[in-house]
């Protein structure tokens, strides 16, 4: 038998708040984090709303708990505040012989710094500091440093899905043995770089988006940061942890079909979460709720609307996005969102798809419209689906613990 | 076991144009080395390829070279390691938005993506297998050669393509000299040994690799291990830590009769190589291979390249000498990489 991985920490920073008690609430109050863009001076603030963490890097820099330094991106800055509250929430200062790696996920980078000083960069000496924070390594190595993180570190990029891709890794490298623990997720921070890029795309809404409506205009960007930490069940023994989930499946596909769109059948959105079902060992009528990718765009919502026909048929679950709270935080979504699903699994709830009105008249289904409570939920698929047709979807499922907080068989 | 089944490497070497093995070496004087690139009409479609900038071409057209070479029909699984994906095209949306932030080309922002050159790569062998990209220095391409193997090892796979590959442009060089890495002037590569001064040659590539299962008619040799480490700090460390390594792989230095050394020229770091030469390896046959290609994020994907054919051919080109000592047999050859003493990664291969 294969090692079961259980997560047994999680740390998590977004517009709707700046830890896992801020997010619960938000979530719960139904409150959504998207406005208008104060924090970066571009031509488009206001055009489009964003999901925007609110907060200045000087605030950021406190939240972290270091003091100011040259060099530090927004980017980084995000990472660690989450990171940290998640290394800590896992214990991992303890146990200091356990093989333990950070795996995080990041696409723009420290864009944020680099568009402001790029002209420098190329022209002068005064903002030297910041040119090596600009590439994806940068906020990774700054968190293994702040964490002491030694035994293994890496990076993934690949675009809105690279968060997921991360816990992947690193379940498949506690599985393999390679490591004992894992501290994986992503960040991402706003940039000109990516808002002007979406928008260059078309794919932006002007209003605050509406995942699988039949008007969905668009995606809101937003920004944040999500760490989960990951054990296997022979490192829970010796930890004491208590597990917050589990994560039953995974599943990786690549559409191989266009750049930035999704095939019309959704192929690749189907082929990840076949293949991460089947690796739960669950039937597909076993998925009480299904936490979409629904970014709100025209293509994604109705190509993995049509892939989650296909694979559950007239038996589909609960389905939502949560974008219309968080903003689509690219890189930092899958993390962000693979711990929304936990919180469902932990309170019994389902997440309400905000401003959805109108089916899209495809689809022979409509998301969750309001918040449930009180409903069993005791497995939920997490997808998410990149540029490049990279697709992920994890699967996570309810921890039956005995009196004295231990698992059960 | 995992065997290296084939092999594409577009370099500032003859590389893709001939399978000889550093026949002809090219010498060069400059600021940095740049690939010699191949026909693209042979590997993409023309009018794809008119709308794809230079890197990504460079990753199809090495990804179909390897898979060619392999004999294999479709990969069950690409994985890129790449320090900074397309840097041209992430310059040109810099250049865009520091003047004008509205009608703003997508085409550059879609292949800055990091990600890009993988799935470019799928769509051109309709590949819809697993798909991912590793973006860490010095870490990318050997974080996709653990992840190789271990798909492998799952028994999810048993052919995987696992890239390294990145470029420069004349932009990174200039903001990048500004933080050290890089010489100064321009420099011929062949006497880079002779420089003595800070900063490396830069340079850029592209390796593709088939990593199988089982091994076929065109196998180079056998992919035994790939590992990385971060703030190792001072040499005792660093040899702990390729002493573990080799261990873990039931070898000793002295069972390796090569070490493939990672020294591109630069005097702040290069003495991390020697230390590590001169305290484990002293009797060993040391080799490196920067001069030919330069000094870039997945730099090894070269030095892989050219263990791998030193142990298929059996032939140690002088070029690559970097002490005096033969090897008495090629058999295993240990590749050490290190980037401003923060990044430490090798990767183990033995002849079959």
């Amino acid at each position: 038998m294969p090692q079961r991985i259980f997560i047994t920490g999680y740390g998590i920073i977004s517009c709707i708040g700046r830890n896992i008690g801020e997010i619960y609430s938000a979530m719960h109050e139904g409150r959504s984090g998207l406005g208008r863009l104060n924090r970066i001076d571009s031509a488009l603030r206001n055009e489009f709303p964003v999901g925007e963490v609110p907060f200045t890097n000087e605030q950021l820099f406190s939240l972290a708990g270091i003091e100011h330094r040259e060099g530090y991106s927004r980017n980084a800055l995000l990472g660690l505040i989450a990171a940290k509250e998640a290394f800590k929430h896992g214990g991992l200062d303890r146990h200091p012989g356990m093989k333990t790696g950070l795996i995080s996920a990041t696409t723009v980078g420290g864009m944020d710094q680099c568009e402001y000083f790029y002209e420098d960069f190329l022209n002068n000496d005064s903002k030297n500091a910041y040119i090596d924070s600009y590439d994806c390594a940068d906020s990774t190595e700054k968190i293994a440093k702040e964490l002491g993180i030694t035994d293994f570190v890496t990076t993934i990029s690949t675009a809105c899905s690279s968060a997921a891709n991360a816990i992947m890794l690193g379940a498949r490298m506690i599985r393999a043995g390679k490591l004992h623990r894992a501290l994986t997720g992503g960040c991402e921070s706003l940039t000109r770089f990516h808002l002007n890029g979406f928008n260059a795309l078309k794919i932006l809404d002007k209003e605050p988006c509406k995942p699988f409506d039949q008007h969905r205009a668009g995606i809101n960007l937003g920004e944040g940061a999500a760490y989960l930490v990951l054990e296997s069940e022979e490192s829970i023994l010796k930890t004491g942890n208590v597990p917050l989930g589990e994560l039953a499946g995974w599943g990786n596909s690549c559409e191989a079909y266009h750049q930035t769109a999704s095939s019309p059948d959704g192929i690749g959105a189907y082929l990840a979460m076949k293949k991460a079902i089947e690796m739960s060992g669950l039937m597909p009528e076993n998925i009480d709720y299904i936490n979409a990718h629904g970014t709100g765009t025209d293509n994604n919502d109705l190509s993995e609307g049509r892939a989650i026909e296909k694979l559950f048929g007239d038996k589909i679950p609960k389905v939502s996005s949560t974008k219309p709270f968080t903003g689509h935080t690219t890189s930092a979504a899958g993390s962000t969102e693979a711990i929304l699903s936990i919180l469902c699994l932990q309170h019994q709830v389902i997440w309400p798809n905000l401003n959805f009105r109108e089916q899209i008249s495809e689809l022979s289904f409509s998301p969750v419209e309001k918040m449930i409570t009180n409903i069993p939920v005791n497995a939920v698929m997490s997808n998410s689906f990149g540029f490049g047709g990279n697709d992920t979807s994890l699967i996570f499922k309810k921890v039956i613990l005995n009196i004295n907080n231990k698992l059960t068989n | 076991m995992f065997f290296i089944n084939g092999i594409g490497l577009i370099s500032p070497q003859k590389t893709s144009e001939t399978k000889e093995f550093l026949k002809e070496v090219i010498e060069y004087h400059a600021d940095y080395l740049t690939c010699i690139e191949p026909v693209y009409r042979t590997y993409i479609d023309p009018i794809a390829a008119r709308r794809m900038s230079r890197l990504i071409k460079m990753g199809i057209a090495s990804a179909r070279m390897s898979v060619a070479e392999a004999g294999l029909e479709m990969p069950d699984a690409i994985i890129t390691g790449t320090g900074l994906g397309s840097v041209e095209d992430t310059e040109k949306i810099l250049a865009e938005i520091t003047k004008e932030e509205h009608f703003l080309n997508p085409t550059p922002f879609i292949q800055s993506t990091y990600n890009t050159i993988s799935s470019q790569i799928a769509i051109n062998l309709k590949c819809l297998n697993y798909n991912t990209t590793y973006v860490h220095r010095t870490f990318s391409f050997e974080s996709g050669l653990i992840d190789g193997m271990l798909q492998i090892e799952e028994g999810t796979a048993s052919d995987v393509l696992i890239g390294a590959i990145d470029q420069m442009t004349l932009n990174h060089l200039k903001i990048t000299r500004r933080i050290g890495l890089w010489k100064m002037q321009p420099v011929n590569n062949l006497q880079l040994m002779d420089e003595d001064s800070p900063g490396a040659l830069a340079g850029e590539g592209s390796a593709f690799f088939v990593i199988g299962a089982k091994p076929v008619p065109s196998t180079y040799c056998r992919l035994t291990d790939a590992g990385v480490w971060i703030n190792l700090n001072g040499s005792l460390k660093i040899n702990k830590a390729v002493e573990e390594f080799l261990g873990n792989n039931g070898l000793t230095p002295g069972d390796i009769d090569i070490v493939m050394l990672g020294n591109n020229g630069d005097s702040n770091y290069d003495f991390l190589y020697a230390n590590l030469a001169d305290q484990l390896f002293p009797g060993t046959a040391q080799a490196w291979y920067k001069h030919l290609c330069g000094e870039y994020h997945t730099a090894t994907g070269f030095g892989l390249w050219a263990a791998a054919n030193i142990l298929k051919h059996q032939s140690y080109p002088e070029i690559l000498h970097l002490n005096e000592i033969q090897p008495s047999r090629k058999k295993n050859i240990l590749i050490y990489n290190q980037y401003r003493n923060v990044n430490h990664s090798m990767t183990l291969v033995q002849s079959c």
